[in-house]
């Protein structure tokens, strides 16, 4: 094999060498670690595209309040500001399982996973929260275009982080019943992803959306 | 307990859905049945439906793709006998009827004839010619095509059970609303898309990762074969446009399911909001169509001309070009919204611009036949029909990218034209020329040459005779879906392109018998070689059909054109003295979580049209724990031992000598 790859590395009949950088020596197929990750990275790509859809549909309809409350009236900066907090320290956490699950710790990988699913469960009960008391006062999602593309792009986040709680105890079920085996490891790292995907978004959501929106 | 649904949704009063779909149920309990009997099922569950083997699940998609041909060129058949008759009367199809077949032609023609066609034939070839042994992810690909199969199938219910969408293929608001539609029609048509746009997302996915990271040793990005190139661009553009369908038709949804406000007309909608979306990522879907179909040509134009792909390079910049620039265009769908002159001047200055990568393409590919000793087999018949056909099609898509001809030409037949013109006279050629081309690689055995090309001549003149006629009407002002008209001047050109329909489905059954001849001439048209056109990509280095695990030894690529560098330097299998080097092989074992996860998404999807809630959160537990299932396997690989793939590679070796042989002493 050694004397193939020796000739393979003679054989460059159109002298792209160093052009290509390391593309001469492409190695062969990327080991399975390498290529989950990287597909995963890919389908974290289409979800931040299908949220750009729904934030330029919120940017468009930002005005649309048909008579009814706008957002300046209906924020409260508090309430997010926890979210937000919630949201990053379940970030710090959920870092903290995957260095848990890579010196395969069963105890830590549990308690910080735990604990973001706490975090997760808290954000998700403020937004509940604050989603329910919208509706209450009249502002719900049929009352005008606003409001409908409002509680799309929140509630589409929410519903992410619904999946990705979902996902975070089959994930520590997982862990009980198989061990660090390196299919569950892979699957940590997509789910470590995911989870800080989420919290990316939510900065957006916090930015575009509460903040420029009580400014305005 | 059953929400919306009751025996009035079957339409008993109309014979024409009743008919066609008992024809569809007795032959699906037909050929079941027959299975059945003939103990066949075991053998289709283990070996097809449960296969995550990337050439069995291309296979599959490209037959869902011919079945759902058959169904929507019936109703192809249909409309054009509809106008030809309904001059000054109300032909035979009453006008709800008529919208419902307009509306099923062009989704099922785009979403489960042309996207599963070109899916297919990628899955099949792709890691073929990058000498790999299966796609990225093997399981999630089984799911993909399970969930675009879903999609197909809720199409075909509405066919009995309820109705289709009487909208168009893209539902435009607010007519698709719950006011002016207030019936399951388009919800069958939202829902069935939904699922299978997931499906297809899996299926970009999959395919970016497999391009990206799984390619055999030696082979890097500028010696991958064209048609890895075009499956990359359409696979990117799939992930890139996708997720934009997907959050538009849910909106959609949202309005009209828990009554939002995103494109009525009261409380600030917005209805063209819905034009932008849906058309951002609408023209990057026809590339996504089309990019895979110039893949197949360059294959097959360098294959059948004996030469080298012309300007490899410019092609590869040309393709990731259109890419791009797909993105860039998507107004000139509707220079009659009226954005002012500036934004309708800039896209169609974009519009106009995507035509020269376009254009490059169309050059190299006459280049790369200049000077080529060239064989007229039926897939180079498909290419060089295509090229003619495609620039006719090409041209007047650039006229229609001026927006003082598109304000005059907009929504009228000359629209129509155009369109099927890129479709059929680009993508569905280049599908029928990398079907011609890659059946033998997929089944062992060539396709019936004879009726290949009466196919191709029937398809061909048939096309020319259907379209043509209709740029005739919409230059003559006729707009597009009429159910029925008094101008005495379209008439004739309704009763030609109806003739034409005629010439178009003899083409269409001719490549039905093709299939029937073939198969039962398989032995005279075996191909023992593995390379039956003389290739030169690596889908050819292995026997026909490949086994499992595709390449005994993963080949070694040492430079552009792989195959062919290999056989010029007679270091083919068949000649080289040297036993390679066998070693034990991991594949992924074949799972039904594909199948059982698709039959869960289309309980759900049925229930949500219907509104039966509780069979939603059935289906959707249901789809949730074969996913927790699939997660707690244990073992989804199984090996085949060195000794295994040693005894299968030698045979196959041995087939190609003993045929080298016979050709030595003939």
């Amino acid at each position: 094999m050694t004397g193939a790859a020796t000739a393979y590395e003679d054989g460059d009949p159109h002298h792209l060498r160093g052009m290509q950088g390391s593309g001469v020596g492409h190695p062969g197929p990327a080991p399975k670690r390498i290529v989950t990750g990287y597909g995963f990275w890919i389908f974290i790509l289409s979800d931040i595209i299908m949220f750009s859809a729904l934030f330029a549909t919120y940017a468009v309809l930002l005005g649309q309040t048909a008579g009814g409350p706008s957002g300046r009236e209906l924020f409260e900066l508090r309430n997010v500001a926890i979210e937000t907090a919630l949201l990053l320290i379940s970030s710090f956490t959920c870092g903290l399982a995957t260095i848990a699950a890579d010196m395969r710790n069963q105890l830590w990988f549990h308690v910080t996973m735990a604990l973001t699913c706490a975090l997760g469960l808290g954000f998700l009960a403020i937004e509940a929260n604050e989603f329910a008391s919208l509706v209450a006062r009249g502002a719900g999602p049929t009352r005008s275009a606003f409001l409908s593309a409002f509680f799309t792009l929140v509630g589409c986040h929410g519903l992410h982080v619904f999946a990705g709680i979902l996902w975070l105890l089959t994930m520590m079920a997982q862990v009980v019943a198989k061990g660090f085996r390196a299919d569950i490891q892979r699957r940590i790292l997509c789910f470590a992803l995911f989870w800080h995907a989420l919290d990316i978004i939510w900065i957006a959501v916090f930015t575009m959306v509460y903040l420029l929106g009580s400014a305005s | 307990m059953l929400g919306k649904l009751s025996w009035s949704a079957i339409p008993f009063d109309q014979p024409i859905p009743l008919i066609a779909a008992g024809v569809v149920l007795v032959a699906i309990l037909g050929v079941l049945g027959w299975a059945a009997l003939k103990g066949y099922m075991p053998y289709l569950w283990r070996e097809w439906i449960t296969s995550v083997d990337h050439k069995r699940i291309g296979i599959m998609y490209i037959l869902l793709a011919l079945l759902m041909l058959l169904r929507g060129g019936s109703d192809a058949i249909m409309m054009r006998a509809q106008q030809a008759i309904a001059f000054q009367s109300p032909g035979y199809l009453p006008p709800e009827h008529y919208n419902q077949i307009f509306s099923a032609h062009g989704t099922i023609m785009i979403f489960f004839v042309a996207m599963p066609f070109v899916i297919g034939l990628m899955n099949l070839v792709v890691p073929l010619q990058l000498g790999v042994r299966d796609v990225a992810f093997p399981t999630l690909n089984s799911v993909g095509f399970w969930l675009t199969a879903t999609g197909a199938l809720l199409v075909n219910i509405s066919l009995v059970i309820g109705e289709f969408a009487r909208t168009g293929w893209l539902p435009f608001p607010p007519l698709s609303e719950l006011t002016y539609s207030p019936g399951v029609g388009v919800d069958y048509y939202l829902w069935s898309l939904e699922i299978s746009g997931v499906g297809t997302l899996v299926a970009g996915i999959n395919l970016v990762t497999t391009v990206l990271k799984l390619r055999t040793r030696g082979m890097t990005y500028l010696r991958m074969p064209m048609f890895c190139w075009t499956t990359l661009a359409s696979s990117l553009l799939i992930v890139a446009a996708f997720p934009i369908l997907t959050a538009t038709l849910a909106l959609l949804i949202l309005d009209r399911y828990l009554g939002f406000h995103f494109f009525t007309n009261e409380a600030g909608g917005n209805v063209m909001m819905f034009m932008n979306l849906i058309w951002a990522w609408g023209h990057p879907e026809v590339y996504i169509l089309i990019l895979p179909a110039f893949g197949v040509f360059s294959e097959v134009v360098s294959t059948f001309s004996g030469k080298p792909l012309f300007g490899y390079r410019s092609m590869v910049l040309a393709t990731m070009a259109i890419c791009i620039i797909s993105f860039m265009v998507w107004l000139h769908h509707f220079f009659t919204m009226g954005a002012g002159p500036n934004v309708n001047a800039i896209f169609g200055i974009a519009s106009m611009i995507i035509a020269v990568p376009t254009g490059v393409k169309i050059y190299n590919w006459l280049f790369t036949m200049y000077g080529g000793r060239i064989r007229f087999a039926t897939p180079m018949l498909w290419s060089v029909g295509f090229m003619v056909t495609f620039i006719i099609g090409g041209l007047t898509g650039v006229l229609l990218a001026v927006p003082p001809a598109d304000f005059v030409l907009h929504n009228s037949l000359f629209l129509v034209a155009h369109f099927h013109n890129v479709i059929i006279g680009g993508v569905l050629f280049g599908a029928f020329a990398g079907y011609t081309y890659w059946f033998p690689k997929a089944f062992g055995f060539r396709l019936h040459e004879g009726w290949g090309k009466a196919a191709f001549w029937f398809s061909l003149i048939g096309f020319y005779v259907t379209f043509m006629p209709l740029y005739a009407a919409g230059l003559l002002g006729m707009t597009r879906r009429m159910q029925h008209y008094d101008v005495p001047a379209w008439r004739p050109w309704m009763i030609i392109a109806a003739l034409g329909t005629v010439l178009l489905t003899t083409g269409i059954v001719f490549q039905v018998l093709q299939l029937v001849v073939s198969i039962r001439q398989r032995a005279r048209l075996r191909d023992v070689t593995g390379d039956p056109w003389d290739g030169r990509s690596l889908e050819w280095a292995t026997s026909s059909p490949p086994p499992v695990f595709n390449f005994a030894t993963l080949p070694d690529v040492r430079g552009e054109e792989a195959y062919w560098a290999i056989k010029s330097s007679g270091k083919e299998q068949t000649l080289d003295g040297n036993a390679p080097d066998y070693r034990d092989i991991e594949m992924p074992r074949n799972s039904p979580t594909g199948f059982v996860c698709a039959f869960f998404a289309s309980v759900t999807g049925f229930a949500l049209i219907w509104h039966i809630w509780w069979m939603v959160g059935a289906g959707l537990v249901g789809a949730f724990a074969t996913f927790v299932v699939f997660a707690w396997r244990d073992h989804d690989e199984y090996v085949i031992p060195a000794a295994e793939v040693a005894r299968i590679d030698r045979a196959a070796i041995a087939e190609r000598r003993s045929f080298a042989g016979v050709e030595g002493r003939a």
